[in-house]
């Protein structure tokens, strides 16, 4: 911007005296400079450049805080018998952020890529713009085996398994038992908890994703899922909506209109749910399991009153079917070793490495058998809730213009007080039919 | 393109001129504009391949329906896109947006950027480390300093927040605009500064002594004398900022991400490019932000040829 002020440079003087062989010889120099540079950077971005020793497949993931990515890549490392050798490739922390950049280097057609770590909303875009291979044959096999089904429709699209579930996640009912005796069943009980609560100048916040981000879509998603309907069909080229998104919708209205919500409803992601429940001034969080041990650590007196129990029934004897979450791993079309990097990805997700993300990463396992490991229990008390909500949790919209749909939403139902259910549902209509079209505009 | 800007400048008085020496061009003034284009030749081809062609491509993907992750799906729709983004609230409300934070921020900078000027040109000792000084803001990366703001305004953590009851100004649109634009000004302010002092040092000083004679008050020499002999050098420092300013991104980028309708049309362009990949509304967007920029500058350099003093008539 400001740049554009700057006076233009004038060719340094020093320059145009050098004699011209001297100079001759300074291009070459240079050119050869430029070629090594690009020769070691294109060693370092992977391929075997030599004929001998591993084979290097580069693994792009978000930058996992924990040793447990690390640690797998290392087991995979020695377990491969000198076959390939796993460069762990940091992507950046915001997902809108590591999206963005492998879809710029999946579109130039970057060969470098050969294990990548996509956010469960992705494999539809990436899978019907061609970037990632389908997993076939004994490889298929293996990951479909003892896999949690929502978990495998994520990595599924247009009838073909596109990626490896490598971690899941999914949310449930955080509850105060010093407040609250019996935890709610259905959201209407858990409001009218809170609302008596708040008459007893008791701490009652519900504590929710409210924010104008993908937080929003998931808490609407959950919702539709829970009230029987969805947000597209299944194959993602026409948007239901219908009477369940109207039901789900004056849910979130009532909340966002009673007492029970938290005053910034309208800004609060999953960290600030946390930190409220935290400062005590809550009585219900719908959260993810991460704020377990983070109340433990945090604030060992509520801790011990911090329970949990599944995510509230829109309509009552009707379970809720909340929104999955995870990573699962796909390989690079680009990719110059797609057969090692398939057997990699398989490696990074096995048994071993996702009881190591669960207990040291703090991810849930895709494998179902996992959650009967009595490994597991000390970091997941809640493993069988978790379990259980994960087997019937709900997708969100497998769509290639997922990202589109996605902004659409949080835009019309944040922030939650401004809902009117039947109007915010027929403008949430002819906008998604719109994005699948690629004619609106996001905001 | 503000780059651009003096250059047309320059093109207006050239053809003001030209009708005198049109028709007698001597064989070595056809010679010496022969080698004239042949040196600049390379820049040219150079201009035409890194700015040309990505316009010219921009405006064609604006022509298409193209998705980048529906590659199947490519197909030529003529001006649909542009009537998709016309007939969106969301583009009028980043385009309103935009004009607020232009307007508000380029008319408070002038007027700050007076006053700077004013206090550069009459310090008597210390000029360069006055001068230096007051080009401190403009001189920090305007990312880094949009961090400065944001932390500044975020609630527990930042000296703003907390000198304002602990607010939280950048979750609304109305607070998180007024903070924007004086993120703006705070920036920019010291660039105007310097472009008004450059006009300033070319009102003579005799011409203030003998208004001064004449019994001219200080109000009457400044609007009288020093306003009228700076307007050139006004105008072009308006120029500039009003461009800079419409284009505004990085500090909206960092403060709310355009959030809550805070959005410039930069960054509307910028989601639904690199959010949506939807390279075609995508376009559109920067094509339509072309236009605007292109209509601003026409309006100034117009503005500019007709009201410009120092010609011969004038205020002389």
């Amino acid at each position: 911007m400001a740049d554009s002020h700057r006076p233009a440079r004038l060719i340094p003087r020093a320059r145009a005296h050098i004699p011209r062989p001297a100079a001759r010889l300074l291009r070459t120099k240079a050119g050869l400079a430029i070629a090594a540079l690009g020769c070691s950077a294109l060693a370092a971005c992977g391929s075997a450049g030599a004929s001998t020793g591993p084979v290097t497949l580069n693994f792009y993931l978000y930058q996992d805080t924990s040793v447990a990515t690390s640690t797998a890549v290392s087991n995979c490392n020695a377990q491969s018998d000198g076959a390939y050798k796993i460069s762990y490739q940091y992507l950046p922390q915001a997902a809108d952020g590591q999206r963005q950049q492998l879809v710029r280097r999946l579109a130039a057609h970057d060969g470098s890529i050969d294990i990548m770590g996509l956010d469960v909303t992705w494999e539809a875009e990436f899978a019907q713009a061609g970037w990632i291979l389908p997993w076939t044959g004994s490889n298929k096999a293996s990951v479909v085996n003892g896999t949690l089904g929502p978990a495998l429709q994520t990595a599924e699209y247009k009838g073909q398994l596109y990626a490896a579930p490598d971690n899941s996640n999914t949310q449930l009912l955080w509850y105060r038992s010093d407040l609250v005796k019996t935890p709610p069943t259905t959201w209407a009980e858990m409001i009218a908890d809170a609302e008596q609560l708040a008459k007893e100048g008791k701490p009652h916040y519900i504590e929710i994703q409210g924010a104008q981000y993908e937080g929003a879509t998931v808490w609407f998603n959950t919702m539709v899922a829970s009230a029987g309907g969805s947000i597209l069909n299944a194959d993602g080229s026409q948007v239901t909506l219908g009477t369940p998104a109207v039901q789900a919708l004056s849910v979130m209205k009532q909340l966002a209109t009673s007492p029970a919500a938290d005053p910034s409803l309208d800004v609060q992601e999953e960290n600030q749910n946390r930190l409220a429940m935290e400062a005590g001034t809550a009585a219900f969080e719908l959260n993810y399991p991460f704020v377990y041990p983070a109340m433990k650590a945090d604030n060992p007196k509520l801790f011990k009153d911090f329970k949990w129990t599944l995510y509230p029934e829109v309509v009552p004897g009707q379970p809720a079917k909340v929104t999955i979450g995870g990573i699962d791993l796909a390989v690079g079309k680009y990719s110059q070793h797609p057969a090692l990097a398939f057997k990699a990805a398989l490696c990074l997700r096995d048994a071993q490495n996702q009881l190591i993300g669960a207990t040291v990463g703090g991810v849930p396992p895709t494998i179902t058998s996992l959650y009967h490991n009595p490994k597991l229990y000390p970091d997941y008390p809640m493993h069988a809730d978790i379990l259980q909500a994960l087997q019937n949790a709900s997708v969100r919209p497998k769509s290639a213009v997922y990202q589109v749909v996605s902004i659409d939403i949080s835009h019309l139902i944040s922030p939650p007080k401004g809902i009117n259910p039947t109007g915010t549902v027929s403008s949430m209509k002819s906008q998604l039919a719109d994005a699948l079209q690629s004619k609106g505009l996001v905001p | 393109m503000t780059v651009n800007a003096p250059a047309a400048a320059g093109t207006e008085a050239v053809r003001e001129q030209a009708p005198g020496h049109k028709k007698q061009l001597s064989e070595g003034a056809r010679a010496e504009r022969r080698l004239g284009w042949l040196l600049c030749a390379p820049a040219v081809i150079v201009m035409l391949g890194v700015t040309g062609y990505p316009i010219i491509y921009a405006i064609w993907l604006s022509l298409e329906r193209y998705n980048l992750e529906l590659p199947q799906q490519v197909k030529f729709i003529g001006f649909a896109n542009y009537g998709a983004v016309l007939s969106s609230g969301y583009w009028w409300t980043a385009l309103e947006v935009t004009l607020i934070i232009t307007v508000f921020s380029v008319a408070i900078t002038l007027v700050l950027g007076m006053l700077l000027a004013q206090l550069m040109h009459r310090t008597l000792f210390g000029r360069g480390t006055v001068r230096t000084a007051a080009l401190i803001p403009y001189g920090i990366v305007t990312v880094a300093a949009a961090y400065g703001w944001q932390y500044a305004w975020t609630p527990s953590q930042g000296y703003l927040s907390a000198a304002f009851n602990n607010s939280a100004p950048l979750t609304t649109q109305f607070q998180a605009i007024i903070v924007i634009i004086v993120a703006e000004i705070w920036k920019t302010t010291p660039f105007m500064g310097l472009l008004l002092l450059a006009g300033l040092s070319l009102v003579p000083e005799d011409l203030q002594k003998a208004a001064k004679v004449d019994g001219a008050s200080a109000w009457q020499r400044f609007t009288k004398i020093t306003l009228p002999l700076m307007k050139p050098a006004i105008l072009v420092a308006l120029l500039f900022r009003t461009l800079d300013s419409f284009r505004i991104f990085d500090n909206i980028y960092i403060l709310t991400a355009g959030a809550n309708s805070t959005g410039s049309v930069s960054i509307l362009g910028y989601d639904n490019l690199f959010s949506a990949l939807n390279l075609g509304i995508g376009s559109a967007i920067s094509v339509l932000i072309f236009i605007c920029v292109a209509i601003i500058a026409i309006i100034f350099i117009r503005g500019f040829g007709t009201a410009a003093p120092g010609t011969d008539s004038g205020s002389r």
